[in-house]
């Protein structure tokens, strides 16, 4: 199964700009929204076995809040925005004007501005996705859950474990200025979806 | 101090008193242990999808129910147990994200179940705990001095089954 994921460094170099880019609006929309600079990391594109993916985000019984949206289209796949409890709280504080440490558990309003939020940075990202590959890619409606990452990681992993043993994943962090905020924007392609990105971009 | 042995995804350890197996954050995975209360031997499962010949085909076939036990079970056998003392407990198999449309796969932990439960018959052992379902992660552990299976979660606490 492997034979699909033999990308060259000039392939995953294309990948890492498109993350790059993509993440660069995402980024942008959140820091529009919250009205904080938010800086983020050259993205990791990688392929991993799957059951180290929760070690990318702290380990697979660190409490994270997981906005989850599948990807329809040419090349569909997973969008997971994983933020550790306290940054989401962060979140849902500023987001709602609150004083910072407010937040302590989320309700209904709070739980639907985050997945507004990551319906926003699905969105801008895919955007990205389009202008460099010319596939268009629809997000469905956002789902939000809150646990351990290990549990809200199985989601996507299900997926990709009926297909193979490893899981290529476009990774990037985002930080917002303050310290306040980080997270981890997954762009999770379904096996398959890879080559028709790869062949779009048309670099070998 | 007794060893701690963690099993990770689509995986299983095996190991005798004194010992405890533990496996973090399963969402729709389960968690099947087994335990020989004579002999005090036992084993952790984690369980990733129900049906290994409706996949691709893996290296790996502890990430599948049909193909993972039988390897676990012929393990704590070697390790001394004997199967018809063996009793199972399993936890588990929850569905992480409420779609309206759920598809197969995101109704995956409710099949993880089912097909675990049903090589537990064919094999003839008895399961006497089960704690699946439900939207939320569990992590579970199984303390080999004494059979006592561990379900810890995050709104729900601890408990023991």
């Amino acid at each position: 199964m492997s034979e699909e994921f033999n990308l060259s460094a000039n392939q995953l170099d294309a990948l890492r700009e498109i993350g790059n880019v993509g993440a660069g609006n995402s980024a942008t929309a959140l820091s529009q929204i919250i009205n904080r600079r938010i800086d983020m990391n050259v993205p990791k594109v990688a392929l991993v076995p799957l059951d180290s993916v929760p070690d990318l985000v702290g380990g697979p019984d660190t409490i994270v809040v997981g906005v989850f949206l599948r990807v329809y289209g040419k090349a569909p796949g997973n969008i997971l925005f994983l933020l550790p409890q306290k940054s989401a709280f962060y979140l849902v504080d500023t987001l709602m004007g609150k004083s910072h440490g407010d937040t302590e558990k989320l309700d209904f309003m709070d739980e639907s501005a985050l997945m507004e939020i990551g319906n926003i940075l699905a969105g801008a990202y895919l955007n990205a996705f389009f202008t460099f590959t010319n596939i268009s890619m629809l997000p469905s409606i956002p789902a939000l859950a809150m646990d351990m990452a290990g549990a809200i990681l199985n989601v996507v992993l299900v997926q990709l474990g009926q297909m193979g043993d490893t899981a290529m994943v476009i990774e990037t962090e985002f930080l917002s200025e303050d310290d306040g905020i980080n997270g981890h924007f997954f762009l999770v392609p379904d096996p398959g979806s890879l080559e028709t990105i790869i062949s779009a971009v048309g670099v070998e | 101090m007794p060893e701690l042995i963690r099993v990770g995804m689509a995986d299983y350890k095996v190991g005798k008193n004194p010992a405890t197996l533990i496996s973090y954050g399963l969402g729709s995975c389960i968690g099947v242990s087994l335990y020989d209360p004579q002999t005090k031997v036992g084993g952790l499962l984690h369980i990733m999808l129900p049906d290994s010949t409706q996949a691709r085909a893996s290296d790996n076939p502890a990430k599948f129910a049909d193909t993972g036990f039988p390897l676990m079970l012929a393990d704590v056998l070697k390790l001394g147990a004997s199967q018809s003392r063996l009793v199972a407990k399993i936890a588990g198999g929850a569905q992480m994200f409420a779609f309206a449309n759920a598809t197969d796969i995101m109704r995956v932990g409710a099949r993880n179940a089912e097909a675990v439960k049903k090589i537990l018959r064919d094999s003839r052992i008895r399961l006497i705990a089960e704690d699946t379902g439900g939207t939320y992660g569990r992590t579970v552990s199984i303390d080999l001095t004494n059979g006592i299976y561990k379900v810890k979660t995050i709104d729900k606490g601890e408990k023991e089954i």
